[in-house]
C-alpha cells in the first residue's frame, strides 16, 4: 500500500493554515501529534448527542456513553495485543500510568536496598515517580549508561542486573534522540534475573508494532495524544497476576464494589484503579484515533516515516557545524541537532517566523543533556502526513536561519 | 540629563518602524545582542540567573547615585537582543521611574509573542526582576 500523502493531510484540519505568512510545517510531533477530522468529530459528536455518566445511569444515554467508552478499551486491547480488555486501565497519560505503577506495585513491592533500573534516555516522567518511591521506600536507582551515539550499553545493564533489581523502567524509544530500544533482549534479560520490566511506550505507540504479549512486557504505558487522539488520555497495560496483587491506588467512586464506614471492598479490574469519572469524551475520541491508524497500513506508514528521516539526516549532514546528536543505527523518525556556537532557542525562534514549529531545549531528559554536554537541542521530530517538500523547506529556512545568526 | 523612558521607547518604537519584514527586524535584535557586552564571568552567578528561561539570562543591577544600572547576558542572542533593549529603556533610572514604567514599545515593535509565558526566554521574568531590583533599591 503506498500513501495519498495529499489525501491524508487534508484529515488532518490543523495542518491547512499560516503561521507567521508561511504555510505551517509541523515538526513537533514527538511532543504531540496532530487530531485528524474523525476525532475531532467524535469528540464533538459525544459531547453534542451522547453526553452521560458511564457505569452508572441505567438511562439511553448513560448506556450509549458506557458501551463508546468501553469499545475503546476494546480497541486499545487489540492495538498492543494484549490478552484482555480488563488490564487496560485508562489514565491521563503515560505520566500518569508511570506514577500509577509507581505508587501501587512499588509501594507493595520494593524494599529497603532494593534496586530499579532506569536507563540515561528516560523522560523525566519516567525517572521522578521512581525517584520518590524510592525515597519512601528507601530504594535504590541505578542507570544504564548509552554511549555516544545513544545507545544503551548492554554490558553495563547485564553487569547491573542482580536479584536485587526489583523493576526494570525503559522507554522503548528515546524522545529526545529517537533511539530504539532493543526492548525484547532487555525483558528477557530482566525475567532471567527475576525483575519485572515497566515500558514506557510514549514514543513508540505511533511509530512501532506494539505486541505486549510476544514481547512478555510486565507493564506497558502510552499517551493517546502522541497517537493522533486527544489529551488527557493514557493507557497503561499490565499482567493480569501483576494488576491483580496491586494495592489500588487512588481512592473514590468506581474503584469500589462496596463502601461502608467499617470498611471497603474493592472493584475488580480494570476499575479497581479507575477512581472517580474519566475523561469520557477524550476516551470515546481516542476510539476514531485508533480507526485511523489501522485503516490505513501501520507498516506504509512506518516506511514513509524513516524515508523522511533517512532524507532529512542526509540533508541535514550538508549544513557545515551542524552535529547531529543520537546516531542510533535503529531510530524513529526524531532528529536532535546542535549547531556550532549558536543556542538552540534562537533556531527555534526564527524557524517559528518561518512557519516551521520544532522543539528546542532539554526534552525533558535532562540527564541525558547532561551525558552528551548539552543544555539543549532542536528536535524536529516526523509524522506520516509531513512531506519532502517540507523537510526542503525546513532545510532551506534553517540555512537562513543560521545566516542570520552567525 | 538622560532621555526619558518614555522618549528611549519612542526611539526604538521609530528605529524598528523603518524595517517592513521580520527577517530584518530580527537582524537588527541579533545584531543588538551581539553587541551588547558580555557581562564578566564574575557576575553570572547562580544568584543573578534569571529563572524559567530555556537559555541562562544574567540579571545584575548596582545603585549609582540615586540611579539603577542594569547589566545583563544571555546564551541565546536574540534574548541578548531584547535584554539590550530594556536595558537602554531601563537603565540610568530612578528606582520609582522604574517602577512605574509601561513598557508598551514591546508590543509596538511587535516584539509581545516574547512576552508570554511559553516562550519561557524570561523576557517577562526579565521585565520582573528588573522591576524587583528597583523595589528593593527603593526600599534600603
Ligand atoms: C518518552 C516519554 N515518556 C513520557 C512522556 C510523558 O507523556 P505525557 O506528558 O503524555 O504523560 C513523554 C512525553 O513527551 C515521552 O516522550
Amino acid at each position: 500500500m503506498t500513501l495519498d500523502i495529499q489525501k491524508i493531510r487534508a484529515d488532518f484540519p490543523v495542518l491547512d493554515q499560516q503561521v507567521n505568512g508561511s504555510p505551517l510545517i509541523y515538526f513537533d510531533n514527538a511532543a504531540t501529534t496532530q487530531k485528524p477530522k474523525s476525532v475531532i468529530d467524535a469528540l464533538s459528536h459525544y459531547y453534542a448527542s451522547d453526553n452521560a455518566n458511564i457505569h452508572r445511569g441505567i438511562h439511553a444515554l448513560a448506556e450509549r456513553a458506557t458501551t463508546a467508552f468501553e469499545l475503546t478499551r476494546t480497541k486499545i486491547k487489540e492495538f498492543i495485543n494484549a490478552p484482555s480488555s480488563d488490564q487496560i486501565i485508562l489514565t491521563a497519560g503515560t505520566t500518569g500510568s508511570i506514577n500509577l505503577v509507581a505508587q501501587t506495585f512499588g509501594r507493595a513491592n520494593f524494599s529497603k536496598g532494593d534496586k530499579i533500573l532506569i536507563s540515561n534516555l528516560e523522560h523525566h516522567s519516567n525517572i521522578v515517580p521512581w525517584q520518590m518511591i524510592a525515597e519512601e521506600k528507601g530504594a535504590i536507582i541505578e542507570v544504564i549508561p548509552v554511549d555516544e551515539r545513544g545507545v544503551l550499553d548492554l554490558v553495563a545493564y547485564r553487569n547491573l542486573l542482580d536479584a536485587s533489581v526489583k523493576l526494570v523502567a525503559l522507554n522503548h524509544v528515546s524522545n529526545a534522540i529517537g533511539t530504539i530500544n532493543p526492548i525484547a533482549e532487555m525483558i528477557q534479560l530482566a525475567h532471567a534475573h527475576g525483575a519485572k520490566v515497566m515500558i514506557d511506550g510514549a514514543q513508540s505507540i505511533a511509530h512501532l508494532d506494539i505486541d505486549v504479549q510476544a514481547l512478555d512486557i510486565d507493564f506497558f504505558a502510552f499517551s493517546a495524544h502522541k497517537l493522533f487522539g486527544p489529551t488527557g488520555v493514557g493507557v497503561l497495560f499490565g499482567k493480569r497476576e501483576l494488576l491483580e496483587s496491586m494495592p489500588p491506588y487512588q481512592g473514590g467512586g468506581e474503584m469500589i464494589k462496596e463502601v461502608s464506614f467499617e470498611g471497603t471492598t474493592y472493584n475488580e479490574l480494570p476499575y479497581k484503579f479507575e477512581a472517580g469519572t474519566p475523561n469520557i469524551a477524550d476516551v470515546i475520541a481516542f476510539s476514531a484515533a485508533i480507526d485511523y491508524v489501522n485503516a490505513l497500513s501501520k507498516e506504509a506508514l512506518f516506511t514513509q516515516e524513516l524515508a523522511l528521516l533517512a532524507y532529512a539526516t542526509e540533508q541535514l549532514s550538508t549544513i557545515p557545524g551542524l552535529r547531529i546528536i543520537g546516531t542510533a543505527p535503529e531510530k524513529i523518525a526524531v532528529i536532535s541537532f546542535v549547531m556550532d556556537g549558536i543556542h538552540p532557542q534562537d533556531l527555534g525562534v526564527l524557524l517559528d517566523k518561518f512557519g516551521i514549529a520544532i522543539r528546542t531545549g532539554h526534552h525533558c531528559v535532562q540527564p541525558l543533556m547532561k551525558r552528551f554536554g548539552l543544555p539543549g537541542t532542536c528536535r524536529a521530530s516526523f509524522a506520516f502526513y509531513n512531506t519532502f517538500e517540507e523537510i526542503d523547506l525546513f532545510v532551506k529556512a534553517l540555512r537562513r536561519s543560521i545566516n542570520m545568526l552567525q | 540629563m538622560t532621555q526619558s523612558i518614555q522618549e528611549t521607547q519612542e526611539e526604538l518604537i521609530e528605529e524598528f518602524g523603518l524595517f517592513d519584514d521580520w527577517a530584518d527586524k530580527y537582524e537588527y535584535l541579533i545584531d543588538l545582542g551581539k553587541k551588547l557586552p558580555s557581562l564578566s564571568e564574575e557576575l553570572k552567578t547562580e544568584e543573578n540567573v534569571i529563572k524559567g528561561c530555556q537559555s541562562r539570562v544574567w540579571l545584575h543591577a548596582k545603585k549609582q547615585g540615586d540611579q539603577i544600572i542594569f547589566e545583563a547576558d544571555s546564551e541565546a542572542v536574540i534574548v541578548k537582543g531584547l535584554i539590550s533593549m530594556l536595558i537602554r529603556v531601563l537603565s540610568n533610572h530612578t528606582a520609582e521611574e522604574i517602577m512605574k514604567a509601561d513598557l508598551y514599545f514591546i508590543d509596538q515593535i511587535g516584539m509581545s509573542q516574547h512576552l508570554a509565558q511559553t516562550r519561557s526566554n524570561g523576557l517577562l521574568s526579565m521585565v520582573k526582576q528588573m522591576k524587583n531590583y528597583a523595589l528593593a533599591f527603593s526600599a534600603k
